[in-house]
């Protein structure tokens, strides 16, 4: 995510038609300080709920709609396991998961019977209290770092700048077109890989608008505290078990995003992207010489 | 992990396995979560939701309170389902006639009040969403006295802060035990509750008489109620952080969320 300022390049001296082009690829300062900042926190902190999310969800691995929902109820997922068989159940089908989900193998050799293996959860060996512990602290860096962003992303011109979806970008043909480009691996070049393509802005607004807000008002439309502060909320998500389905899967979503992210990030220049969100400065892909 | 509940924190573990080059780090994760100073800046979670959580709602706020065609089809049970003990199971073949529960400490006038006295005060019923911990939710209509009454009948003094909950099940070495501040205390919700589902309360369910804490989780709902003490700290109950289950495991004392 960034901004584009000035590019630093070095510029053709006038009258050089001739003069090949600069051997040194045009730098420009994309991501600014609170993009760099607020990015690793992000990573961090989601990382840190995400896992501390899958232990709590091991201490009760069923998934319901509506305002209650136990053990009696039917579930519309469910991880478990059965003799020796692990398996995730979504509506009425069954996917085996032994090894990996409802009974796994712990470092020492044991076997488990809970949903998510001890090397995907904080800590490692069940403990609902301290997953708890974690997950509602970083829950608060991520709350807070969202807010400040977000005002800082609508006040400080990022949003208009960079984020902004144009006109002509919401036809049909554009996105056809970022999205045949992305099918194809071509990325943009020279300029235009300062500026984020259609289907980037999309996730991004995606991300820090809708799936990040989600994820932290269904939390805390989890909480009975919160349900009489504010007994609207957990009104608008169908009930605090629609709530918890719903943070659920939107936490697989976010993780659907990291993994496009990751993806595009390997595909487009790792050394270069990961550069210019530690420093900021981003080296342009040179235009292809025809 | 139907009846799996709150496994005692396991102390560090170490060793490889199947993730050779990752166990280091594991392990490493755990010695983290296990340090002192982790410890400490995770609480400041818990003091951050309540304090916002207080500051965001009412006193009185009431948990949402549903009708009788919301009620779970069966309400689950959780914890203890049958105290152990000699003493707990001639209770239950009395039908807790002669059971007592007594309201001491920074109260002017303590009392040892029975079922009967306790069905002779003015009662409330509600029916609202039972949260636990784990993640499942449960409705269910309770009734019972308000702990207020309980409360004033008794007399606070002023120096009472907390609200002690003193328990008849014994959970290997100790007796169960919870404890809130006034607040909850003296919530109109918080009562002392001896019906689910208009039928005395179930020995899984905590009879004859359970703690109800609807802005909290269900571990702060105390069963099987023997005792309610008033008192000024929490340093000198149990290990001091207010609860069987905050003592062990390091459960939140406020269970707001």
């Amino acid at each position: 995510m960034g901004n584009m300022a000035e590019a630093e390049a070095p510029t053709a001296p006038p009258a050089a038609a001739e003069t090949p082009p600069p051997a040194t690829p045009a730098r420009v300062y994309r991501h600014r300080l609170p993009v760099r900042l607020w990015h690793w926190v992000n990573a961090v902190t989601l990382l840190i709920l995400l896992m501390s999310g899958l232990m709590i969800f091991n201490a009760h691995p069923r998934l319901y709609w509506g305002d209650y929902g136990a053990n009696a109820d039917h579930a519309w997922l469910a991880i478990a396991a059965q003799g020796d068989t692990g398996y995730l159940r979504i509506g009425e089908t069954r996917i085996e998961t032994t090894g990996l989900l409802g009974r796994w193998t712990d470092g020492e050799g044991v076997v488990r019977k809970l949903a998510f293996p001890g090397w995907a959860t904080i800590p490692t060996s069940y403990d609902l209290a301290s997953g708890r512990r974690w997950h509602l602290l970083f829950a608060w860096v991520l709350a807070i770092g969202l807010t400040l962003y977000m005002a800082w992303t609508a006040f400080g011109g990022h949003l208009k700048k960079d984020l902004h979806v144009r006109r002509s970008e919401w036809a049909p043909h554009h996105i056809w077109q970022d999205i045949k480009d992305h099918a194809r691996l071509r990325f943009p070049r020279g300029e235009a890989a300062a500026r984020y393509g259609i289907l980037q802005k999309l996730s991004y607004i995606g991300v820090i608008f809708i799936l990040l807000p989600l994820m932290i008002f269904t939390g805390l439309a989890m909480s009975p505290g919160m349900n009489a502060a504010w007994p609207w909320l957990v009104e608008v998500f169908g009930g605090r078990q629609s709530a918890r389905s719903i943070h659920f899967i939107a936490a697989w979503a976010l993780v659907a995003f990291f993994v496009v992210h990751i993806v595009m990030v390997l595909l487009a220049g790792p050394v270069n992207e990961l550069r210019s969100m530690i420093t900021g400065w981003f080296r342009l892909p040179p235009e292809k010489a025809e | 992990m139907s009846g799996g509940i709150i496994v005692p924190r396991r102390r560090l573990i170490a060793g490889a396995g199947g993730l050779v080059a990752a166990m280091p780090l594991l392990s490493a994760c755990d010695a983290i979560n296990e340090a002192p100073l982790t410890r400490k800046i995770l609480s400041m979670g818990e003091e951050m939701h309540m304090a916002s959580q207080r500051a965001l709602m009412d006193r009185d706020a009431l948990a949402r309170e549903f009708t009788r065609a919301d009620l779970s089809p069966v309400f689950r049970s959780n914890g203890t389902k049958l105290p152990p003990g000699a003493a707990y199971a001639a209770h239950a073949a009395r039908g807790f006639a002669d059971w007592r529960v007594a309201v001491t400490g920074l109260v002017t006038k303590p009392l040892s009040l029975s079922m009967a006295d306790i069905r002779a005060m003015p009662q409330r019923t509600q029916i609202t969403r039972h949260d636990c911990v784990e993640g499942w939710s449960a409705i269910g209509e309770w009734t019972g006295v308000q702990l207020s009454r309980v409360l004033a009948a008794a007399g606070l003094k002023d120096r009472a802060r907390y609200i002690v909950f003193r328990c008849a099940d014994r959970i290997g070495d100790a007796l169960y035990y919870e404890s809130c501040d006034l607040v909850d205390a003296l919530h109109p919700q918080t009562i002392l509750a001896w019906a689910l589902n208009r039928e005395l309360l179930p020995i899984a369910n905590g009879a004859p008489l359970r703690l109800r804490i609807e802005r909290q989780l269900g571990y702060k709902h105390a069963k099987y109620l023997t005792g309610i003490e008033a008192v000024e700290s929490l340093d000198h109950i149990g290990a001091g952080k207010g609860g069987f289950w905050e003592d062990r495991v390091d459960y939140e004392w406020y269970a707001g969320i």
